[in-house]
């Protein structure tokens, strides 16, 4: 590696691909932009939650039954929710995707970490969803 | 000159392998770039198993006020008070350092200015934590020292 670096005839043009892409399609573009688009979004939304939560409204001595049935009876935190469960819940999940791929060094152990993620993920989404929508002031009186 | 990835390590003043910087790695190893992703890496698998107890939690509500009231009651102690901030410090860092990123990535001065941009974010974080952790510790301090 000398200075003379750009003369050398043997290096091939710029950007040309030394070896076959693994994928042809471009999720990880995708899911790189997610990661991007989401994050913003979750700033307003996570950190207006915890604000909110933590100190405008007192913190978790003020929590209750009755303050999250409060809270619910808005259709506007009810979709505020809604969004932070599923944009958090993703973005984590795809967040955690990268961080098995960098560490799990056998494939079975990939695949199968991969497998408990989604599974995890799946639950945690429909589960939160389910909640928010069916919620009722009303259980078990 | 060290950026927050590892792509960069190795540019073309200095030898890849020289071990010239202060760890003794590559330019990026052990470089405030690093650390910074590090802390980024774990403050966000923290909180990815935060919110999965977090949303177990709130379900308990769909079970009944009383399932969810003595499960909520367990949280309102000082150990679970002091987690909430330590929460809060790492979900603020995750976010601002977050913004970090999407600039040195988008803004084409992003990548020259991520050093600078680290301090921007680690005095946001102080300006911020220092009156949160304080309102939000504010209750159980009182109580401790002898309130009601
Ligand atoms: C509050 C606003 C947030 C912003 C602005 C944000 C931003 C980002 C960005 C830009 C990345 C990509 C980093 C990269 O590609 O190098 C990322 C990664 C990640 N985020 Fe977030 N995030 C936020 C909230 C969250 C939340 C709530 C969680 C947990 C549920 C989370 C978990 C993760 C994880 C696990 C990664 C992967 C880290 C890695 O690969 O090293 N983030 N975040």
């Amino acid at each position: 590696m000398t200075a003379t670096v750009d003369s050398a005839p043997e290096l091939a043009a710029p950007r040309s691909p030394r070896r076959r892409p693994a994928r042809r399609n471009n999720v990880e573009l995708y899911a790189w932009l997610f990661m991007r688009l989401s994050g913003l979004a979750l700033l307003v939304l996570v950190l207006g939650h915890l604000f909110i939560m933590n100190i405008l409204d007192g913190g978790v001595h003020r929590i209750n039954f009755a303050f999250v049935a409060g809270r619910w009876s808005s259709p506007f935190w009810q979709f505020w929710d809604l969004a932070m469960l599923w944009l958090a819940q993703l973005h984590g999940a795809n967040g955690l995707r990268t961080v098995i791929n960098d560490y799990a060094r056998k494939d079975a152990t990939r695949f199968w970490l991969k497998m408990l993620l989604y599974t995890a993920t799946v639950l945690i989404v429909a589960l939160g969803s389910f909640v928010i929508f069916t919620f009722s002031p009303d259980v078990g009186s | 000159m060290a950026s927050t990835t590892a792509a960069e390590a190795g540019t073309a003043d200095v030898p890849a392998r020289a071990g010239s910087s202060r760890s003794g790695g590559t330019l990026y190893r052990g470089d405030l770039g690093m650390w910074s992703w590090v802390a980024h890496r774990v403050t966000g698998v923290l909180t990815f198993f935060f919110l999965f107890v977090h949303v177990l939690d709130t379900a308990l509500v769909r079970v009944s006020p009383n399932a969810y009231d003595e499960t909520i009651a367990l949280y309102k102690n000082p150990l679970v008070n002091l987690m909430e901030v330590g929460l809060v410090g790492a979900v603020l860092y995750h976010a601002l350092n977050g913004v970090r990123v999407i600039l040195v990535d988008f803004w084409s001065k992003g990548p020259k200015v991520q050093r600078a941009m680290f301090w921007v974010i680690a005095v946001i974080w102080l300006l911020v934590m220092i009156p949160g952790a304080y309102f939000m510790l504010e209750r159980t301090v009182t109580e401790m020292i002898g309130g009601h």
